[in-house]
């Protein structure tokens, strides 16, 4: 994400840790830091949470109002998902319009919810042709330790499972909850040296290669994928992240519930 | 990926609206070296989508605050033109072409030798004259072409092709009706010397079967692209020099 100067002795202290598969915060190569969900601790939100993923802290509103539809999907509820990485979260992230970080992290979570089928769009519509719900995530890093993709994917899922249709405000009828089918979930790995290390922290981060993010759904099949970073990753690498994403991807779902 | 449709896309013997195989790419022409001010450049045509690339650099990086004392930066900016599409895109950049240009910069960052070239900036422009799916893929065949031809040091020159999921079969290289009705779509690109994944991204559904005959598909069909952009700058620098010419 940042572009900060790291020491030399850092660097090699977190690769000599590394080559015993030891992490600086004492976690093993494939141990996600601890999960800490909130959910509706914005009122005027319809649906939000608040996520920590050890120091990561991302917090997730979801608005949902009356709106057109497109043109080519003319009884489908519109979803979008946006991101912004606020320069309260970390030195090096500034403000203004969202860059090309905070894009690449909205739209990877969007395809993990979107390509799911996670919210039943087909239930969003109000009046055929004229009028759907539009259903708006957006997603602002708090303070940011690495792994903002993971930590904005469990604040979106967990928004969006908590969210209300607000119809009454609307005279649109009684307040129903958001149609949800699944709960997808990314695993993002970062390459340092030659391994594979899960949910890194930002100093990991600051010294990796690639970054693969693997989407899976409730029945471990694949969602959504992205390789991130300036590195590369081999096929028996790819694969090892396929199995981790499955595995560990079903773990944090329990946590969430 | 979204949409739906009473087309049968694969028919009961395999065959695809185009007549092509589940094992088939569309038809592919590459060209290197075919404007005149870039340092490098290249055409590419995969089926119906035509693109044009263009290198400037090494050269001074702009803005400033983006140097790297230790190596070069490769800057990509992929646009859509916007007569490209069936409905007229807004010129200018929006987040898909955001997001494409971030990683097609990243993955082209892998092969450059950016350590000879502290502080310096490469420059790589991909302009989609017409898209049919697949154009990102289109877009980083036609870059890689295009650093070769500006004579910039690379360990590998990149390939990339997509596979996806139409009709419940897993398909090589996407057509633009696949790619809205079809189940999966994913584009890679490779380090065809080593098979290393530089670029990677899948949206859709797949089970685990589904995507490693995917991978394996595009994997197989990139080394097909490596050999056409090889033989696109062969083609460019075989040429028995003429009189008269520079």
């Amino acid at each position: 994400m940042s572009n900060e100067i790291m020491s030399e002795i850092k660097r090699d202290h977190i690769m000599n840790l590394l080559a015993d598969g030891k992490r600086q915060d004492g976690r093993g190569i494939t141990d996600v830091r601890e999960i800490k969900v909130e959910t509706n601790c914005i009122e005027s939100a319809d649906g939000s949470a608040r996520v920590k993923l050890g120091k990561t802290e991302v917090i997730a509103g979801v608005k949902i109002i009356p709106g057109t539809p497109f043109g080519d999907t003319p009884n489908i509820g519109v979803l979008t998902t946006g991101a912004e990485l606020i320069p309260m979260a970390h030195p090096t992230f500034e403000s203004g319009p969202p860059g090309e970080d905070a894009i690449e992290l909205a739209r990877v979570v969007d395809r993990g919810i979107r390509e799911s089928g996670m919210v039943d769009v087909e239930k969003l519509c109000i009046v055929p042709g004229e009028e759907v719900w539009m259903c708006f995530v957006d997603i602002y890093a708090l303070d940011y330790d690495g792994n903002l993709f993971d930590a904005a994917n469990l604040a979106a899922v967990c928004a969006l499972k908590s969210a209300i249709i607000p119809a009454e405000q609307y005279g649109k009828g009684e307040n129903t909850p958001l149609p949800v089918t699944c709960t997808p979930i990314s695993v993002t790995e970062v390459k340092v040296g030659n391994t594979l290390i899960v949910d890194p922290d930002y100093d990991e981060e600051q010294i990796s290669s690639a970054r693969p993010t693997v989407t899976t759904d409730d029945v471990g099949n694949f969602r959504a994928m992205q390789k991130g970073g300036r590195g590369s990753i081999t096929l028996d690498e790819l694969s090892l992240c396929l199995d981790r994403a499955v595995e560990i991807g079903a773990e944090s779902r329990k946590i969430i519930g | 990926m979204s949409g739906h449709t009473d087309m049968v896309l694969v028919d009961e013997n395999g065959m695809r609206i185009d007549g092509r195989t589940e094992e088939q790419h569309r038809p592919i022409k590459i060209e290197a070296g075919v404007l005149s001010n870039a340092d490098g450049s290249a055409y590419v045509e995969i089926g119906k989508n035509k693109v044009l690339a263009a290198v400037y650099g090494p050269r001074e990086c702009h803005p400033r605050h983006l140097q790297n004392p230790t190596k070069a930066i490769v800057q990509c900016k992929y646009n859509m033109q916007a007569f490209s599409v069936s409905d007229r895109k807004r010129p200018g950049p929006d987040r898909r072409s955001i997001e494409i240009s971030k990683i097609i910069s990243e993955a082209l960052e892998r092969v450059v030798l950016t350590e000879l070239y502290p502080r310096a900036s490469i420059d790589v422009y991909i302009e989609i004259l017409q898209a049919n799916a697949g154009t990102r893929c289109a877009g980083l065949t036609a870059a890689s072409v295009a650093l070769a031809d500006a004579g910039i040091p690379m360990r590998d020159i990149v390939p990339a092709i997509a596979a996806g999921k139409a009709d419940g079969h897993v398909l090589l290289d996407l057509n633009k009706e696949e790619d809205n009705y079809g189940q999966a779509d994913v584009p890679i690109a490779i380090m065809p010397s080593t098979d290393e994944i530089v670029l990677l991204q899948m949206d859709g559904n797949m089970t685990r079967e589904e995507f490693d005959h995917a991978i394996e598909l595009a994997v197989n069909a990139c080394h097909e692209v490596h050999d056409l952009q090889v033989d696109a700058l062969k083609r460019r620098y075989s040429k028995p020099a003429q009189e008269g010419s520079e």
